[in-house]
């Protein structure tokens, strides 16, 4: 099943403060501390279990660097 | 009964020297990015937002016990408006200042996703000033502040945050800052 809604980090803004990281279990975390998507990219795609998650990420993000977006269609 | 609310006046002074010195610390420690023991990060920054509402709360149980207590002598306009009240308009003024500060502090936290995050932080730094205004508010106008048990609970929580400002003056302050090569914000 493919998600409809991604949740996207602004890198610009990122602090890799690791709350997103805690929160998702589909974020892994760098060597620097910054959340990493598997396969890479910004958009770490929300699955139906993971959407409450994703939400609180958002709000919580100390440099509001989290936004949810609808999901860019995967090939 | 008057007796009562100068008690109450009193003794929600002391809780919220300690709310908001725990929460000074709360948020030293989410800006450090770093989990405490057990607790995770997002614990840590939940634990920070909560105690600090509380400590909203409170001050609003100070300030309502003292403005019905007839010995502290406040008008609702010293509450906000620093340095105009009939009995100790320094110390009470103070208070107002601390007031103000927190309400602004407390305010532009709740709304900070619509505000966004430069406001938030810029304001948020006013914790800083705010937190050793209220303690000498403390001091200077509670009825026992001078007291040898307030005293050394002071000293105490001063101690406390002080540490903490260094810490967070430190190199090793932010996790993976010795890691990291990027300049520090
Ligand atoms: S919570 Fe925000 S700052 Fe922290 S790693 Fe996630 S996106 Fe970056």
């Amino acid at each position: 099943m493919s998600a409809s809604t991604a949740l996207h980090i602004d890198w610009t803004r990122c602090r890799g403060r690791g709350m997103c990281t805690e929160l998702l279990t589909g974020l892994g975390r760098d060597e620097w501390g910054y959340p990493l998507v598997a396969g890479g990219g910004s958009d770490l795609p929300i699955r139906t279990h993971d959407v409450e998650a994703a939400d609180d990420a958002v709000a919580l993000c100390p440099v509001l660097a989290l936004s949810i977006r609808p999901a860019r269609p995967t090939r | 009964m008057t007796e009562a609310f100068w008690a109450l006046g009193r003794a929600s002074g002391v809780v919220l020297l300690l709310l908001m010195t725990v929460s000074m610390l709360l948020g030293l420690l989410t800006r450090s990015g770093r989990p405490l023991v057990r607790l995770p990060r997002f614990g840590v920054l939940l634990a920070h937002r909560n105690i600090a509402l509380l400590s909203v709360v409170f001050l609003g149980v100070h300030v309502v016990s003292l403005l019905l207590d007839p010995y502290a002598q406040l008008k609702l306009i010293d509450v906000v408006v620093p340095f105009g009240a009939a009995r100790a308009p320094i110390a009470v003024g103070l208070g107002a200042v601390a007031l103000d500060l927190m309400l602004a502090v407390a305010i532009t936290a709740l709304l900070r996703r619509r505000l966004g995050h430069r406001v938030f932080r810029v304001v948020h730094w006013a914790a800083y000033v705010l937190w050793p205004i209220a303690l000498l508010h403390g001091v200077t106008a509670g009825s026992d502040g001078r007291s040898l048990p307030f005293l050394a609970l002071s000293a105490f929580t001063a101690t406390a945050v002080g540490a903490a400002v260094v810490w967070r003056m430190t190199d090793h302050f932010v996790e993976y800052r010795r890691i990291r090569t990027e300049p520090a914000r």
